[in-house]
């Protein structure tokens, strides 16, 4: 037998539900953490490090691509401490709030024509909807903390998260008014097989009708991440990294994972969402090998997704408390709700 | 049980995974890391100075305003999600419904700009 017909053959066994639920979960425990790593050492480490005219970290491991391992291995033997005036409870829970939002994300995101984890019908929106979630944690964490610098950096981050959720959301309803669907794998097949003008030679990638929505998303996405530009909830210069201040070793490191597992997950998203997902417009969409040829295609958009956010991180300096809030409310949101207004009305006309 | 509630048992899974996660790695943490208690390093941390006044302090009312005008149009767009499902079969009935409801909407938002409350100072 040919290899490609064991790899068919193998990818048709009908497997019961549990085994493939355990599939799933051990295959999303590895990819979280890894995500998180790959991401941090290519780009937070690396490529700011080239941009920055240095060389980033050499000694752990063949260019230091083992140094956020020796990091991790540094958090797990850091004593735990919770402070006295803390509330030891909430305080205990809220990474794991965050870290809660951010795994439940990954059940959507489809790979390929099966390999998703759970193929929702309202996909997008309950990707959303528990992408949110984050905000309920972080405002845990500032505020158990009892700390005046976690309080400030919680109540920050609470208002920066809630104020670009919204052009977040409507940027994304572009998208569903053009799909006509909330489902991932539908958007994914309505940008696969649909075409420009009658020529449907790449498909019809929602970047090009949706460009105001993606930039909307990207702007919305950094936001969401607490990243620079945006990146006055943890401002190091001046609240000394907002709500994770009182946190020690490995509970830091889950607020850490929460963000760069989210970027992942929001890259993931925009890949989706704009640039075509895990298929290519040529070709028959359920085919079994888009199963194997499937995750590696969104790989390669997801890394090129992330490359412009960590780019964006790495180049423009803080705004300030005001100013990102007329951002959001006074430019992003009118903006995105023109955008599905027009969108609407192509969508009628044409 | 049928496809759909399996779709979101899935989903309670990986909120139990999560949790194992985080539990898992600070219980095989417990086994590494070092306790060496000390009433200094339970003091709430403000610089290196030692702490003044209650950490819960008050903050700014502006946070609060956001957060009302956030539920606002938070909830505005989960009814235009459906909507937007549903713009073919609507056609252009729907679509000025729906350009009245984002006009009102728009008007509130200008009328929360003119008040001045989306001003931070």
């Amino acid at each position: 037998m040919s290899p490609a017909a064991v790899l068919s053959g193998l990818l048709a066994v009908e497997v019961p539900y549990w085994a493939s639920s355990v599939i799933k979960l051990g295959v999303v425990a590895l990819l979280v953490p890894t995500a998180a790593l790959v991401l941090g050492y290519v780009f937070l480490l690396k490529m700011m490090s080239f941009m920055q005219s240095r060389l980033g970290p050499m000694e752990a491991g063949p260019y230091g691509t083992l140094q956020l391992l020796a990091d991790g291995l540094k958090f797990i033997q850091k004593e735990d401490i919770f402070p006295e005036k803390a509330d030891r409870t909430v305080f205990a829970l809220a990474p794991l709030v965050v870290l809660i939002s951010t795994f439940l994300i990954y059940v959507v995101i489809p790979t390929g024509p099966d390999a998703v984890v759970a193929q929702l019908d309202v996909g997008i929106f309950y990707a959303l909807a528990v992408s949110s979630l984050s905000v309920v944690g972080i405002l845990m964490a500032g505020w158990a903390s009892a700390n005046k610098y976690a309080l400030m950096g919680g109540l920050r981050a609470a208002g920066q998260l809630i104020a670009y959720e919204l052009p977040l959301v409507l940027a994304v309803m572009g998208v569903v008014i053009q799909a006509g669907t909330l489902d991932l794998q539908k958007i994914v097949a309505a940008q696969a097989q649909g075409e420009i003008f009658g020529w449907d030679g790449i498909g019809n990638p929602f970047i090009l009708t949706q460009f105001a929505g993606f930039f909307i998303f990207l702007v919305a996405v950094q936001a969401e991440l607490t990243q620079p530009p945006f990146d006055m909830p943890v401002a190091e210069s001046e609240i000394v990294g907002g709500y994770q201040v009182e946190y020690t070793g490995f509970r830091f490191l889950f607020f850490f994972m929460g963000e760069f597992g989210t970027a992942f997950a929001f890259a993931a998203l925009a890949a989706v969402l704009f640039l075509g997902g895990w298929a290519l417009p040529w070709g028959d969409l359920e085919h079994w090998a888009f199963n194997i040829a499937g995750p590696a295609i969104m790989l390669v958009k997801v890394l090129a997704v992330a490359a412009l956010i960590f780019w964006f991180r790495f180049t423009y300096p803080r705004l300030r408390e005001d100013q990102l809030q007329r951002m959001a409310w006074k430019f992003l949101i009118p903006l995105s709700l023109a955008n599905i207004v027009v969108t609407g009305i192509f969508k009628v006309a044409l | 049980m049928s496809e759909f509630l399996r779709d979101y048992l899935l989903v309670v899974f990986f909120l139990v995974l999560a949790g194992a996660l985080v539990f898992g790695m600070l219980g095989a943490g417990s086994l590494l890391r070092p306790s060496r208690s000390q009433p200094q390093k339970y003091l709430t941390y403000e610089s290196g100075v030692d702490p003044v006044g209650l950490g819960w302090s008050q903050s700014n009312i502006r946070y609060y305003v956001f957060a009302l005008l956030f539920v606002m149009f938070d909830v505005e767009a989960v009814f235009i999600f459906p909507w937007a499902t549903r713009l073919e079969a609507y056609g252009t009935f729907g679509l000025v419904e729906m350009a009245i409801f984002i006009f009102i909407l728009a008007l509130g938002l200008a009328y929360a700009w003119r008040k001045g409350v989306l001003r931070w100072i």
